[in-house]
């Protein structure tokens, strides 16, 4: 029940901040695609812990403005590359072992890896990852380590981390 | 301002159109696609604010997600050349009878 | 206390259209930059990494630009709902692609290479 109460309020928000007219009419055609939709997330079978992940939330809040700056600090490197009048890349595929135990805390992960520019997450199996970086220099797997923990805190639960 | 904006976003899609055009693999060109997608996105967002209709912001939120669904399609075809096998991480050996409806 | 408030709306609603058209424009150059990458680099694996400028910071600046010249409130809600999903879906969609490109046995190439892009470019067409 929970978890349905926090889709209709992510719908709920979604609804009230992109429509902008609040006649009885439009509320009216809001309620009703409010139940066909929470009707197709019964049928499609994700009311569940993924698809309010609102215990998550504090945790992402914390990691995204870190990802942001190193998304900052990254494209310099790449736009630097980009305008040089001689190419001076170096690409190389690197395999990561990461800590993350759950999926989402891999995917959140691997998301980072490639929303960072310069580095692309090519293949994920188990807990080994395959990047492919630009730069040898910046793609040894030490760079990734602190990235690694913060996903670890951001996104898995307190009992299994390492 | 934004107008300049928009019509340095209009150069870069043209320049993207080349390398979609010569790309020398298909993923170079699923990539240049992809790419001219998002500065769709942009571009209509600019026009909103340049024309002072701002209400444009309604279709690039339309064309953001679209322009995923038709990127991951376009490689999914190309992978299995069907738009019916089950999008799975990897085959199941225990599971195998339930491709056969591709 | 409440004059100085008023003034800093009234500055406030000065600065905003200069500051989002400048965030704007810097973005719309960082598109630029970033197809200048894809067309100058020597293989599909290098190139994603040059695609992804224009995902993250160029679409990032051109949006908070957009967002700062907003009319109404209700833009800025619908300009981060964008970024939101263009984050999101960016960085999956070119995931998918370099995966896909793998699996299919597309090789990248290793190693330092100095030599400028176009002369490796024709080499590339097969």
């Amino acid at each position: 029940m929970a978890y349905l109460l926090g889709i209709f309020f992510a719908i709920f928000a979604f609804w009230m901040g992109n429509s902008g007219h609040y006649k009885p009419l439009m509320l009216g055609f809001a309620a009703i695609s409010f139940v066909i939709t929470l009707f197709l997330c019964a049928r499609l079978k994700i009311i569940d812990r993924e698809g309010a992940p609102y215990v998550r939330l504090f945790g992402w809040l914390a990691y995204y403005p870190w990802l942001t700056w190193e998304v900052v600090k990254s494209n310099w490197v790449i736009i630097k590359a980009c305008l040089r009048a001689e190419l001076d890349i170096n690409p190389s595929l690197v395999k990561l072992k990461t800590i993350c135990k759950t999926d989402l805390a891999k995917v959140t992960f691997a998301n980072s890896i490639t929303m960072t520019p310069g580095t692309v997450t090519v293949e994920i199996e188990g807990d080994k990852l395959l990047v492919h970086g630009l730069y040898e220099a910046n793609t040894q797997p030490e760079a990734f380590e602190e990235m690694d923990r913060r996903c670890a805190r951001a996104a898995d639960p307190v009992e299994k981390r390492a | 301002m934004t107008l300049a904006a928009l019509f340095a976003i209009l150069i870069g899609m043209c320049l993207l159109l080349v390398r979609a055009l010569l790309g020398p693999t298909l993923y170079d060109r699923v990539l240049a696609v992809n790419s001219f997608g998002t500065k769709t996105v942009l571009v209509l967002g600019l026009l909103g604010f340049v024309m002072g209709r701002p209400d444009f912001l309604d279709i690039a939120i339309l064309y953001t997600l679209i322009n995923f669904v038709a990127t991951i399609a376009v490689l999914k075809f190309f992978r299995y050349r069907s738009f019916q096998v089950p999008l799975v991480r990897r085959p199941d050996p225990a599971a195998s009878g339930g491709d056969s409806n591709g | 206390m409440a004059e100085f408030f008023a003034l800093l709306g009234n500055t406030w609603d000065v600065v905003r259209f200069p500051l989002g058209g400048a965030a704007c424009l810097l973005g719309a150059i960082l598109c630029i930059i970033g197809t200048i990458g894809v067309l100058r680099f020597p293989d599909f694996y290098t190139r994603v990494h040059a695609a992804s400028i224009t995902d993250t910071s160029g679409a990032g600046l051109v949006l908070l630009g957009m967002a700062l010249m907003a009319p109404h409130w209700i833009i800025v809600v619908k300009v981060f709902c964008i970024i939101g999903f263009l984050l999101l879906t960016c960085a999956t969609s070119s995931h998918a692609l370099v995966n896909a490109a793998h699996t299919a046995g597309l090789q990248p190439k290793i190693g330092p290479m100095a030599r400028s892009g176009h002369e490796e470019d024709e080499e590339d067409e097969h």
